[in-house]
């Protein structure tokens, strides 16, 4: 297998936009084209993510759309991605082996999601239809829902009072809003405090709005090459290092809910194929899509045992200066999760750490990142681990 | 192959009352809701397994945001069947803002209720129900 880097990266503003899918990820794509110091015509393929087109804006297949927005050639195929919320993360991975592999030397991937347009009732109903529809949709279930479930479990397993355990989630969700300030390109910039999180309104019990990210719009787009290639066209590739990709079934096959086996293998894959551990990550871009699932991923890599991640915030660990800085981007929550997106936005700021571009957020003398994209009822997870 | 007990055997099953599952011939689990391999080996031979629908709580939520078509709030539970399977399904005979984490692990007997389908669905489906014994 040839070695891979990534070139440009780009990603639009995350939050409430009055653009369509393929303006937002042109705007993305063009961006990260410019990056690399490539044209269109250099790029051999389209791998492209989008979730919910079709109840968005009515609009299916849109990858070869995106594809003459652009002004690729005829001959590169456009084929978009669809595993949820790790859907950019899913095109992105694929792009890497079809790259290694010598099939293409020069790749854009990423994604766009407009999710705002639909409404919150809407909303919650089509991010529902990645729930399986047969046997666990009938009751009723939300995405909120499948990680409150899991927080309840995560209590009763671990014998932490639910109190405690809310008021140490709290703290995950106040720290990636801190982060989310640093970030010009973040959905939210606002500070909060553990009051905003305990006194927002309940959403699914135990959670509450601010355990949550928010329905976000937004593109993000990467150049993947060869790497020698990489290195005749900008200063400083990122190198493709690991990845993983797992797979997992309904919540009722995958009974506890506080071990996501899909990232416990994607990660062990990841790890192996990087040579590396937890020890040797720098900074992590992870799928706090609720502030449980923060500590369900610092757990499953490694950072933490079992049962001993909760507290990890509020003792300053995940933050800059401490053990391994978790979200310098705001996260899902702060950052904003346009889900076709998310995982593209999450290697730009992986890239632009490792490249020490991000200002204020900018973890210190970063080498090593790891990017993780949750897909589904835990039923995708997809780990990249990027070095400089 | 033929799929052993496709999704509307199983519905009209729920309907009359009758919780089959598929206990695999090879390692002996129980997979239920039913699918075309054993949850466990991935075994392809089973004999239907009649479950007494009974079960303790390992989980739970109130849904207080609800998908367009729902009117919350109501309570989602995941319990763990004697047999061996868990199963996703609502809470009856308490209020949602009656429960509390105190209901982990609490014993509970299944029926089954039915919930009105939408546009993107296959119809009205037939859901476990249980009620705390």
């Amino acid at each position: 297998m040839r070695e891979v880097a990534v070139l440009g990266v780009a990603m639009t503003k995350f939050g409430v936009s009055e653009k369509t899918n393929l303006e937002m990820f042109t705007e993305a794509g063009l961006e990260a084209m410019a990056k690399s110091n490539i044209e269109p015509k250099d790029i051999q393929a389209l791998f492209f993510g989008n979730c919910l087109g079709g109840f968005e804006e009515g609009q299916l297949h849109m990858a070869p759309f995106v594809h003459s927005e652009l002004g690729l050639p005829t001959s590169s195929p456009a084929v978009r991605f669809e595993c949820a919320c790790a859907t950019a993360t899913v095109a992105i991975r694929h792009a890497v082996l079809l790259v290694a592999s010598g099939v293409y030397d020069i790749v854009l991937a990423g994604g766009t999601e407009r999710a705002t347009i639909m409404g919150t009732p809407l909303a919650t109903r089509t991010f529902a239809m990645a729930s399986q529809a047969q046997h666990e949709y009938g009751a009723g279930i939300t995405f909120p829902g499948v990680f409150a479930m899991a927080a309840h479990m995560y209590s009763a397993k671990h014998g932490i009072p639910l109190p405690d355990l809310k008021r140490h989630l709290a703290e995950i969700a106040v720290k990636n809003h801190r982060h989310g300030a640093m970030n010009p390109k973040a959905h939210f910039q606002k500070e909060i405090d553990v009051d905003t999180v305990l006194n927002s309104m309940m959403v699914a019990d135990p959670l509450q709005l601010f355990d949550c990210c928010p329905f976000s719009d937004g593109a993000a787009a990467v150049v993947i090459a060869e790497a020698t290639k990489a290195k005749d066209l900008v200063d400083k590739p990122i190198y493709i290092a690991g990845m993983g990709q797992a797979s997992c079934g309904a919540l009722y096959l995958q009974r506890d809910l506080t071990r996501v086996k899909a990232r416990e293998e994607a990660i062990r894959q990841a790890y192996s194929q990087a040579g590396m551990g937890p020890q040797d990550i720098d900074v992590v871009e992870l799928h706090d899509c609720f502030t449980i699932a923060e500590v369900l991923a610092i757990e499953s890599f490694g950072f933490y045992d079992f049962g001993k991640g909760y507290d990890a915030a509020t003792k300053g660990e995940t933050t800059f200066g401490g053990k391994v800085v978790v979200n310098p981007s705001g996260g899902l929550k702060a950052k904003g999760h346009p889900i076709g997106a998310t995982g593209a936005a999450q290697v730009t700021e992986i890239v632009e750490q490792l490249r020490g571009e991000c200002g204020k957020r900018q973890v210190e003398s970063a080498k090593v990142g790891l990017v993780d994209t949750l897909g589904g009822d835990l039923g995708t997870v997809c780990n990249i681990i990027l070095r400089s | 192959m033929t799929y052993p007990i496709p999704y509307a055997k199983y519905q009209e099953n729920l309907r009359e009352g009758k919780f089959i599952g598929l206990k695999c011939t090879k390692c002996g689990t129980v997979t239920f809701p039913p699918m075309a391999v054993c949850c466990e080996c991935s075994g392809l031979n089973f004999e239907e397994a009649s479950l007494k629908g009974e079960g303790t709580i390992r989980s739970f939520t109130v849904i207080r945001v609800a998908p367009e078509g729902r009117k919350p709030p109501y309570i989602i539970v995941m319990v763990e069947l004697d047999e061996g399977p868990y199963v996703m399904g609502n809470l009856d005979g308490i209020g949602a803002d009656d429960v509390d984490i105190e209901i982990m692990g609490k014993r509970v007997r299944m029926s089954t209720h039915t919930v009105k389908g939408d546009v993107y669905s296959l119809g009205d489906v037939i859901v476990p129900l249980f009620k705390l014994v």
